[in-house]
């Protein structure tokens, strides 16, 4: 489990994150839901530790990950999974090199049993046979889960992604928050999903941290994130023509 | 304006510091060592030959001017070619043009990089993304640029040698013994000692500029422009300190 307590963020005079206090479930898919700028980019790079908040703790399994030495950290982070919202790609790199680069840095495989790896997670995210495919060959969402591919070649236990679904259509969203959805469940892992998209919301949030103005406003799963009373989780969830009309008619 | 650079500075040495960290994999490493070698030195080897000798050719056909007397030896033209060329135009005007060319080509391929975000990738992987990208360009250019100045001196010497044969602006005996009179190995020395400095100060201001970058294209390309000034201003102040010194 991951546990944010009392979390503060500041850039300059700027407080970008305000007290914040929710935790992300072992096994489930946890989103972080709210506006652009509202801090959700921000709260996932400290989750991460590419920031470190100024003020706060953030606790994996009950250790402070900013207490933790170099050597703690360089262990957890290879425990760890990132899919960025551009994808992030080494564009000098084949598709098969992209997932086989962390197996190359982290672990001691040999060539055939890292080979062996990086076909079991393509077959996975349904990319067989792009192995020798670069980046820029790739359509948006072939790159999200090429990118998810890589995050899960070192079998991770967390996984996270910023706004997965960003720039792809909504066929392709579904797609991509499915494998999200079995992957987290098929490797028992914790993912945490940064994300604006409400079908992701209403799809796949087992648990959902609703960031406004960078304090959490509310906090809950897909199955009470319609019917709450939350005015600013109501404003952000029903924004959208369709979902009103959705709204009304129900 | 004082503070800015004083940060700067303060930030380019904490830079370092995270460079000159001991590789995650050496095999890793020894592979990108060897790639970046043969990006830096067969890419850059045409430019800088053709560069070297038409450098050589300009200086020969200037020189023979400005020494038409009969009271001046003539293996002088020679001397004095391979002299300017040797400890000075081939170390600093050919580093200024790899500046250009590498350098720039190193800030915007790390700063790339940055935009996209693949350095944080490489960074919540747990790997030093300074170290893993930047050091094997580093040594790689203190190996690189140093033999491309060595080769770009020949290819100077040659275009002097063409042009004397063309021009006869002085015999090609003469001119070849002008060339050899007077060599001493301290010249090489001083010259591999720029070099090496000057080398260090490329690839690593450059990758420094890439690496510190924040937001987009625009500022790709402002990083850009800031790596080469910077880098060529400081070889220009660095040549004229390690010149002091050295001779």
């Amino acid at each position: 489990m991951i546990e944010l307590i009392n979390v503060s963020k500041y850039f300059g005079d700027r407080q970008v994150l305000k007290s914040i206090n929710t935790c992300f479930e072992d096994g489930k898919v946890n989103l972080i839901i709210g506006r652009s700028g509202s801090g959700k980019t921000v709260m996932m790079k400290n989750l991460i530790g590419l920031l470190a908040p100024e003020e706060g703790e953030i606790l994996y399994n009950g250790r402070n990950f900013n207490h933790f030495t170099d050597k703690e950290k360089e262990s957890i982070r290879s425990e760890m999974g990132m899919v960025f919202q551009g994808s992030a790609l080494f564009d000098s790199m084949t598709i098969e090199e992209n997932v086989m680069f962390p197996l190359t840095m982290l672990t001691s495989q040999s060539w055939s049993e890292k080979i062996d790896r990086v076909n079991f997670c393509l077959k996975r995210v349904d990319l067989e046979g792009s192995n020798n495919l670069f980046p820029a060959e790739l359509s948006g969402g072939m790159k999200k889960r090429a990118a998810i591919a890589r995050a899960i070649a070192c079998n991770p236990k967390y996984l996270f992604c910023d706004e997965p679904n960003s720039g792809l259509d909504p066929k392709t969203s579904l797609l991509i928050d499915e494998l999200i959805f079995e992957i987290t469940h098929e490797f028992n892992i914790t993912t945490v999903v940064n994300t604006h998209d409400i079908n992701s919301v209403i799809t796949i949030g087992e648990t959902i941290s609703f960031i406004y103005q960078g304090t959490l406003e509310w906090r809950g799963n897909k199955d009470n994130v319609l019917t709450s009373d939350n005015e600013r989780l109501n404003d952000f969830i029903f924004a959208q023509p369709l979902t009103q009309r959705i709204r009304d008619l129900s | 304006m004082i503070k800015n650079v004083l940060e700067i500075i303060g930030e380019y040495f904490l830079f370092l510091k995270k460079v000159f960290t001991k590789p995650a994999k050496a095999s890793e490493f020894f592979r990108k060592l060897v790639d970046e070698m043969n990006a830096m030195g067969v890419g850059s080897l045409l430019i800088v030959c053709i560069v070297a000798v038409c450098m050589g050719s300009v200086i020969t056909t200037q020189t023979a001017l400005q020494i038409e007397s009969p009271w001046i030896p003539k293996w002088t033209l020679g001397f004095t070619v391979r002299t300017s060329v040797v400890m000075e135009l081939c170390p600093t005007i050919i580093t200024l043009l790899l500046v250009g060319n590498l350098g720039s080509r190193i800030t915007s391929e790390i700063g790339s990089m940055r935009v996209t975000e693949q350095i944080d990738a490489l960074e919540v992987m747990g790997i030093n993304s300074a170290s893993y990208l930047i050091l094997p360009k580093i040594i790689s250019a203190l190996f690189v640029i140093p033999m491309l100045i060595i080769i770009a001196i020949f290819f100077a010497l040659i275009g002097g040698y063409i042009t004397v044969l063309i021009t006869h602006v002085s015999s090609p005996y003469e001119f070849v013994d002008g060339l050899t009179s007077f060599f001493r190995m301290y010249d090489l020395v001083y010259v591999l000692t720029k070099t090496t400095i000057f080398a260090f100060i490329l690839s690593s201001v450059s990758s420094f500029y890439g690496y510190r970058i924040e937001g987009g294209a625009l500022e790709l390309g402002k990083a850009n422009v800031n790596g080469i000034v910077v880098s060529s201003f400081i070889i220009l102040v660095l040549n004229l300190v390690i010149t002091s010194i050295m001779l």
